[in-house]
């Protein structure tokens, strides 16, 4: 027995709940869907902090892949079930926290409980319509997708859930849909997410799961692009290694990528270095990543068009913008998704090896312009490495 | 194996049949005997850039007066610390330059001297310019007024009741003095500012270069050159003339360039002959070449080489193009490009620096992008009218079969024949011009004819382990890779070029070689231009084509600047295009990467 976990009563205790369904008498798709290129930061707290990342990601033109996000209005219907809120507070109350088996079972008797509830209809009509026009959009019949738990604690808008709920990847056709978010919403009664709500003197009650639709990448090509010239540190360039299939090629160094250089201002390629690309990791129809021989007929091919170059070196861009820092960004081209939408970022961190050089200046604390002029004369810049060439290959000989 | 060494001017056989080809020049041009140990010591290349054609003795000229002048500026009156003049000689008809370093010694002795001088122009440059102007178009006034008139039968009762005592044969041959002295005024006025408008440019250059290291030319360039260039002047004066043409409902008399000015009767016709003749002086003293040749065509002696381009604006124009320039845009792309740059500085101080360097740039660069205008089209066609009209009075006399026979003739030849015309005019006695003359301008004919037919050697003798010299870097584009290239080019059968990265784009297509002006008009629509070299005034054929190679020229080249406006893909510099492709053949050419490869 709990004493610290408060008696739910969540017919009585979640005012919330009620006067938030009472705002919406018409509650309807437009209440419970909000799609991730369409999100605007009001809505964070209907969508959690997951799918509001992804959101945010999407306005800021970092295209994440594309899907939508069922609000907790779908999960707290479920709570009109006065059944299930017995059963559950039942179950909830009974639970001593000490005791990490016993904790599993009553987690696994909540989770059955929610997820053998019936779905209301309104969500399942929903989603499958949201569902139907991603499938539509991609050209693809019950296109793979990700279902993601994105919760939200009402009182605590910036505490952390990570990794406390559950992602399902390759999700396949409506009804499979409607069936995982389900499980998504019984994730919050995990026995880490009771365990972690208790420690934080979390209410059960406060804490709320929005559903995050994504569809899954079926990379043409991947590849990482780094927005700073990794050679010499140049800040104006974005160097992009690509190759055919999903990125395990690239990261895992199974393959040479083609190589591009890109000059953020010109927004030109400056090189491009294609290679003969021999493996690929592909999606089979099966749903399973298998490696692949690339066919010759593409080995030697570049992976990406010049447009996709430019629109990947510019995602890049934007993401260093964004997050105001050299950026490390995983990307792919979707095979599904119509052209000019097809480049999507997968993830984005800060670059680690030059970012924490210090920057040299240049300028060299000044000097009038004639001395200057009279060094660049004396050694014009691009003999200066020539010349220091010169000298090794002279002092080697 | 590449060599290390190009083969020594003593070791070049020459085209067939061109014995004596050394009379055709001043004995101090042509390589000798005499200097063979200095000349065989030194790097010498082809300036294919500007002379791309054997020269005829007069075309030489030029060369010697550019050459030298541009020495001059460097050697003795700015003091390049690290520069002396640009060593020049004939080879087979062709021109062949070496950059004079100064001994690493005295170069330090010569910075004070330098810093003052230039220093001098670099802080009064706008006034300095002004001036400048002023001194080119009032050299070109005198020119055009230089009297060359057949000598008369009886000189004016004037000249008696004046007392002059001097006459029109006396006056002829002053006037050709004048005429030599004002050429060479001319081509020294030409590099007043060049060589220092380089050395501030190259400043910024090595700047950027040192911030981004990876920055391309291209962005360097973009950011120093000016939005309204007097250079694109005559262009735009077509697009004017075009519209005018089109808003006075006279567009279809432009179907025949070469019948159209007679074809424009109507009032409407007049009022757009005035605008033609507004514009003509003197923003069509255009020449279709470069300025260094006789048989160069101006658009204002030749008007159907502009009608035709007007005929073709009419045409976009009539197919709702809109084909003004859009200078807004252009200047707020440049805005864009320095402020991208500027934000990508380490730190305030270098932003600070960054700004002075890029200010003092755009300074000097109008001159730079200007006097190609001022000196190569404009003086230079009045030049070449008044020779031909001096060659004109030659032939009326009988003393030579041709107009162009004067241009077989060195400088100081001209002298001898004038004096034979004045004293044989002055006795009433017949002249030798014709009989002394006539075979050897006919085997100078004969010979440069041969000349031309040659493809000269890119270079000559040993080349320095790094080419140091700025203004062999920045004005021809030559630098320790190119020469590599050039040394290693005789194994290299990879079907690919390399070049400058002049203006951006990458594209597929078919090429269309052009050697001379006259070839432009070839160009189909979407062709790749291949040619040695462009001139501006190509530029109304620009739209017509996807991309651009040339053999030489660096980043800010005439080509190169072009090509840029026009937002064409150009690579510069390849040194082989047009040996290696031939008209019709598919080309790929990425103006972003500085590459041509040829696809079949």
């Amino acid at each position: 027995m709990c004493e610290a976990c408060p008696v739910i009563d969540w017919a009585e205790n979640l005012p919330t709940i009620r006067s938030f369904t009472a705002r919406r008498v018409n509650a309807d798709m437009n209440d419970l869907i909000v799609w991730f290129d369409r999100y605007e930061r009001s809505q964070k707290e209907l969508v959690g902090g997951k799918n509001a990342s992804l959101g945010e990601m999407m306005v800021a033109k970092l295209p994440v892949p594309p899907g939508f996000a069922l609000t907790i209005d779908g999960y707290q219907q479920i709570w009109r079930d006065k059944a299930l809120v017995d059963e559950v507070n039942v179950l909830l109350q009974g639970i001593d926290h000490a005791d990490f088996a016993a904790n599993m079972r009553t987690s696994d008797q909540i989770r059955a409980a929610i997820e053998s509830v019936a779905v209301p209809e309104a969500v399942v009509a929903a989603v499958s319509e949201a569902y139907a026009s991603l499938c539509a959009h991609c050209d693809v019949d019950d296109v793979p997708v990700a279902v993601r738990s994105s919760a939200t604690a009402e009182d605590q808008p910036d505490a952390s859930f990570a990794g406390q709920q559950d992602t399902f990847l390759w999700v396949r056709g409506a009804d499979a849909v409607v069936e995982h978010v389900r499980k998504c919403w019984s994730s919050l009664f995990t026995d880490r997410a009771i365990a972690y709500r208790h420690q934080m003197g979390y209410l059960h009650q406060g804490i709320s799961m929005s559903v995050g639709i994504q569809k899954m990448v079926d990379p043409v090509a991947s590849g990482v692009a780094f927005t700073i010239n990794p050679t010499n540190g140049d800040r104006t360039q974005v160097a992009i290694d690509a190759s055919w299939g999903l990125g395990e090629a690239v990261v895992s160094g199974e393959v040479t990528p083609d190589n591009f250089l890109i000059d953020k201002v010109l927004q030109e390629i400056a090189v491009r270095e294609i290679s003969s690309k021999e493996v690929e990791y592909r999606l089979t129809e099966s749903g399973v990543v298998k490696k692949l021989p690339v066919p010759d007929d593409r080995k030697s091919e570049p992976c990406l068009t010049d447009n996709e170059v430019k629109a990947v070196a510019q995602l890049a861009r934007r993401a260093e913008k964004h997050y105001g820092c050299p950026q490390d960004v995983e990307w792919a081209i979707d095979r599904h998704l119509p052209e000019g939408e097809n480049v999507v970022m997968l993830q984005s961190r800060p670059e680690t090896v030059w970012s924490q050089k210090p920057r040299a200046s240049v300028s060299k604390g000044g000097g009038d312009f004639m001395s200057s002029i009279v060094t660049t004369l004396v050694s014009p810049l691009h003999t200066r490495n020539q010349q220091a060439a010169a000298a090794e290959t002279t002092s080697s000989t | 194996m590449a060599n290390d060494r190009f083969p020594s001017p003593f070791e070049i056989e020459g085209p067939e049949g061109v014995d004596g080809w050394e009379e055709l020049y001043p004995y101090s041009v042509p390589f000798g005997e005499g200097r063979r140990d200095y000349e065989e010591n030194r790097f010498w290349f082809w300036d294919s850039m500007h002379w791309g054609h054997a020269m005829t003795p007069f075309d030489s000229t030029f060369m010697e007066l550019a050459i030298a002048s541009l020495s001059q500026m460097n050697s003795r009156h700015y003091r390049i610390p690290p520069a002396d003049g640009v060593d020049f000689r004939v080879l087979y008809g062709y021109p062949y330059l070496s950059p004079v370093a100064v001994d690493p010694e005295k170069i330090e002795a010569r910075v004070p001297q330098f810093m003052e001088r230039a220093g001098h122009y670099f802080m009064n440059w706008d006034e300095l310019y002004d001036a400048w102007l002023g001194k080119v178009k009032t050299t070109i006034d005198e020119i055009e007024s230089l009297d060359f008139s057949p000598l008369p039968e009886m000189e004016e009762l004037s000249v008696i009741t004046d007392g002059v005592g001097l006459g029109s044969g006396y006056a002829l041959q002053k006037e050709y003095h004048r005429f030599k002295d004002l050429i060479l005024q001319t081509w020294n006025y030409h590099f007043e500012f060049l060589n220092l408008g380089y050395a501030a440019y190259l400043d910024f250059f090595g700047f950027c270069k040192e911030a981004f290291p990876s920055i391309p030319d291209l962005g360097i360039a973009k950011m120093v050159a000016g939005v309204e260039v007097d250079l694109f002047r005559p262009n735009e004066e077509l697009k004017v003339l075009a519209q005018l043409a089109v808003d006075l409902g006279i567009a279809e008399a432009f179907a025949d360039p070469q019948t159209a000015l007679a074809n424009l009767g109507t009032d409407a016709g007049g009022q757009w002959l005035a605008a033609y003749e507004e514009a003509k002086d003197p923003w069509f003293n255009f020449t279709s070449g470069n300025g260094f040749y006789h048989f160069d065509k101006t658009w204002r002696d030749y008007p159907e080489i502009p009608l035709a381009y007007v005929r073709d604006y009419i045409q976009k124009i009539e197919a709702g193009e809109d084909i003004t320039r859009p200078i807004e845009a252009i200047r707020a792309e440049r805005d864009r490009i320095v402020e991208e740059y500027s934000e990508f500085l380490a730190t305030d101080e270098d932003r600070e620096a960054f700004n002075g360097k890029l200010g003092l740039a755009r300074v000097v660069f109008p001159y730079v992008e200007n006097h190609n205008f001022y000196i190569e089209h404009w003086t230079m066609s009045v030049v070449w009218r008044k020779i031909k009209q001096l060659g004109a009075v030659f032939a009326k006399e009988g003393m030579m079969s041709a107009d162009d026979d004067v241009m077989y003739l060195k400088r100081d030849e001209i002298d001898e024949v004038l004096w034979d015309y004045y004293s044989n005019w002055a006795v009433n006695a017949p002249t030798a011009a014709a009989s002394h003359w006539g075979p050897k301008i006919a085997r100078r004919r004969e010979i440069v004819a041969k000349m031309s037919e040659w493809s000269p050697p890119k270079a000559l003798g040993e080349p320095p382990e790094v080419i140091t010299e700025p203004f062999t870097i920045m004005l021809w584009g030559i630098t320790s890779d190119s020469v590599k290239t050039w040394l290693g080019s005789e194994d290299d059968d990879s079907g690919g070029l390399t070049g400058m990265a002049a203006s951006p784009g990458r594209v597929t297509g078919k090429a269309r070689v052009v050697f001379t002006p006259e070839d432009v008009n070839d160009v189909e629509d979407g062709e790749i231009l291949v040619a040695p070299i462009t001139a501006p005034s190509w530029a109304p054929v620009f739209p017509r084509i996807q991309a651009c190679v040339t053999d030489i020229g660096g980043m800010m080249s005439h080509a190169a600047i072009v090509c840029r406006e026009y937002a064409v893909p150009a690579v510069t510099g390849t040194g082989f295009a047009t040996q290696q492709i031939e008209t019709g053949m598919t080309i790929t050419v990425d103006g972003s990467a500085g590459t041509v490869t040829i696809d079949d």
